[in-house]
């Protein structure tokens, strides 16, 4: 395996299972809420399965693969049958997808775990790739920094994003310095580098608001939580958004929803 | 910010000078490689994907490789030894020296012979060896460690060299760099032709042809070479490719990341000690082929790290490394390249070094750079396991224990309560949370405001309405 390449032929249709992401249960309410509203302003049927929790990357990324499995198990448990999983955060995929092959490599259950991965999608790969979607209705009067998280990277989410965003009326898409750069936040990274962590945030919040953007947005809460964070303690008040809030957004702008 | 990780805290504490020097090289090489791939080719990363599988494949079949390779240098006339650590390939170069009455040695640059330390101990058995590289000429002089594996001094300034060449008696102090330059070239021009061997690593051996490929952009290697009656190479096992053929998909990749360079500027083929027929060059050719702990790796599940081309382009781009500097990784190979390599060629240092897989935000941007594909993220995370499991302090302090996060992650009604729960953290300044991971994250960023649940209970109702 190499780069997060994302996995073929995944199952596609309007039955969905939304996993929510842990981030977005504790602290990010009305970014799960604008993911329910636009999927089903296309039309899908959404199953929330209860018992969800997390997708098991902090203990991963940290080095804790026992761990990590522990949280995995529960999650490929929790979201049974064949419907398309789909989930607002392009790590918590990369995780399903990619980060628990290794983690299960040497386990009898791998083929569950791989079953798991086989159908999750990061929501807005899913909505071009899977639905076909490939221009985004509304209206959006806004200039956006757009962070491409680390787990878009060899995955069709990043064209995914900028295809949908490109489309939308009003938006347009700031260009800024070192776009490819990491955040600095990495999990547990984040804490037991604090030193290199803030030091590639300042970075990030710096190259992403020297355009002067009205908005900075991403497709991870993860992200957000750390360079917006880092943001807040600064005083900065510059808005920032998820990439489903925009999406949600602009329907609701257009008077569609 | 008080830390646990040596990295971090070298990163900190390290002179604002040689970060900035070191962010703004590794920032504009970077770019430039992009630069020169993209306009280059059409499909950059399917060059990258192919090289990884090369290397993959004749990494799997080393043995065979091996084999032929030594035997077509044998057929071209050269000697072939083989070292399975650093002290046999060290006792094997002073050998041939011993034996051939040698005294001298001008060497060009090479990642394997620091790796085994060759120059203090061919010193302590009263060689002289000069190192023709300029950078690792600066480095010699100085007594000090390259921090970068193409741009051995990317942490000095022309200032400091300045000072160094007026020490070292090679003029008065002058750090205009083209005086520098020549100084240097004057002094090692007589090195070269009083040396007795030349020594040089290798950037690929063929297997078809036994033909050594050798890439600098001073010369030097070729000087080196040239002007000995001896040449000795060290070449570490994974150096190997199938063809000549392969040269060139390597040799274009290997300049274009290392320095943006189409081609390096000199690029020799070595077929073996002077025939005959040639005039000049060396009537012996010696190679020492080192395992040094590569069989070790090349059965571990972390092998594909030994495709490494040694190109650098993967601590360019590493934002950890643009900070921390390459002595930060306390080893010959820096940058993520020697986060994964380093630990797994220390033997029982290995402990020491455990630490450096820890040194990343798993952001991928090596992975994406690197010529021959090497999964470098996943390697880390694979060592991470490994430390964890082996209870290596030093590569788990400050990284929080997840066990209790497992548990509660696994158990969906105490999730949930916990959900609820949580609502408390709004009404308490978490700042004074007395747990260390806690003042980690609010030293520098502020917590979100808790709506565990919120989104739960929206779903819900929404379907009642």
């Amino acid at each position: 395996m190499s780069l997060l390449h994302t996995p073929p032929n995944r199952p596609s249709g309007k039955s969905v299972q939304l996993m929510t992401t842990c981030l977005c249960d504790t602290f990010y309410a009305d970014v799960a809420q604008a993911t329910v509203e636009i999927l089903e302003y296309l039309g899908c049927d959404i199953e929330l399965p209860d018992g969800q929790t997390c997708c098991g990357q902090p203990a991963f990324n940290g080095g804790d693969w026992k761990s990590s499995r522990k949280v995995v198990r529960h999650a490929v448990k929790t979201f049974k049958g064949d419907k398309p999983v789909v989930v607002p955060s392009g790590s918590c995929a990369a995780m399903i997808f990619h980060g628990a092959l290794l983690a299960f490599e040497k386990e009898d259950d791998l083929p569950e775990v791989k079953a798991l991965g086989e159908r999750t999608w990061e929501l807005v790969d899913f909505i071009v790739n899977g639905l076909g979607v490939t221009e985004w209705p509304g209206k959006f009067d806004a200039s956006v920094s757009f962070h491409s998280s680390c787990h878009l990277r060899g995955s069709n989410s990043k064209a995914a994003v900028h295809q949908l965003m490109g489309t939308i009326d009003g938006l347009t898409t700031k260009q800024f310095d070192e776009e490819e750069q990491c955040c600095g936040f990495g999990g547990t990274f984040a804490v037991s580098f604090p030193n290199v962590s803030r030091e590639m945030g300042n970075l990030k919040v710096e190259n992403l608001i020297k355009p002067n953007p009205d908005i900075v947005a991403s497709a991870d809460m993860g992200c957000m939580m750390h360079f917006g964070g880092m943001m807040d303690k600064q005083g900065m008040t510059i808005k920032r958004m998820h990439i489903a809030q925009i999406l949600r957004d602009s329907l609701k702008n257009g008077g569609l929803i | 910010m008080k830390s646990h990780q040596a990295i971090d805290i070298t990163a900190r504490d390290l002179n604002a000078e040689i970060k900035q020097s070191t962010y703004l090289a590794s920032k504009a090489k970077t770019e430039k490689r992009k630069a020169i791939l993209e306009q280059d080719y059409q499909d950059p990363d399917k060059l990258r994907e192919i090289a990884g599988l090369i290397k993959q494949h004749t990494l799997e079949n080393l043995d065979r490789y091996l084999a032929q390779a030594e035997a077509n240098l044998i057929a071209n006339g050269s000697q072939v030894h083989f070292a399975v650590d650093g002290d046999a390939a060290n006792q094997k170069v002073l050998q041939i020296m011993q034996e051939n009455g040698a005294k001298s040695m001008v060497k060009s640059k090479s990642m394997v012979t620091e790796e085994i330390e060759m120059l203090p101990y061919l010193e302590k058995n009263g060689m002289e060896i000069v190192e023709t590289d300029l950078g690792e000429f600066i480095v010699q002089i100085d007594d000090d460690q390259p921090s970068h594996i193409v741009t051995p001094i990317i942490h000095k300034n022309r200032r400091q060299i300045a000072e160094s060449f007026e020490r070292e008696g090679l003029g008065e102090y002058n750090d205009d760099p083209e005086t520098i330059t020549r100084r240097a070239r004057a002094y090692l021009r007589q090195k070269y032709f009083d040396a007795d061997v030349g020594l040089t690593g290798a950037n690929f051996v063929s297997a078809e042809s036994g033909r050594i490929a050798i890439v600098t952009n001073e010369g030097n290697a070729r000087f080196s070479i040239a002007a000995n009656k001896i040449h000795i190479a060290v070449v570490g096992i994974e150096k190997l490719i199938p063809s000549d053929r392969d040269f060139s998909l390597f040799l274009n990749l290997i300049g274009r990341s290392a320095t943006a360079q189409q081609l390096t500027v000199y690029n020799q083929f070595i077929n073996g000690p002077r025939s005959e027929n040639q005039p000049h060059g060396p009537e012996k050719m010696h190679v020492i082929f080192l395992d040094n702990r590569r069989t070790e790796v090349l059965a571990s599940e972390c092998n594909e790290i030994l495709r490494c081309i040694r190109c650098g382009a993967c601590l360019n781009v590493c934002p950890v490394f643009r900070q921390a500097g390459g002595h930060a990784y306390r080893s010959v190979y820096p940058g993520p390249v020697g986060a994964v390599l380093s630990p797994l060629l220390a033997g029982n240092r290995y402990p020491e070094l455990a630490d450096l897989p820890k040194a990343s935000s798993l952001c991928g941007a090596c992975n994406e750079v690197c010529p021959v594909n090497i999964p470098i993220p996943e390697l880390l995370l694979r060592l991470r396991d490994r430390a964890k499991k082996e209870k290596i302090k030093k590569a788990t302090k400050g990284t929080p224990a997840l066990g209790l996060w497992a548990t509660l992650c696994s158990q969906p009604t105490m999730w949930k309560t916990a959900l609820t729960m949580g609502h408390t953290m709004n009404y308490i300044p978490t700042e004074i949370i007395p747990h260390p991971a806690a003042r980690a994250w609010q030293h520098a960023r502020k917590l979100p405001k808790f709506q565990g649940g919120e989104f739960r209970k929206w779903f819900k109702n929404r379907n009642k309405s």
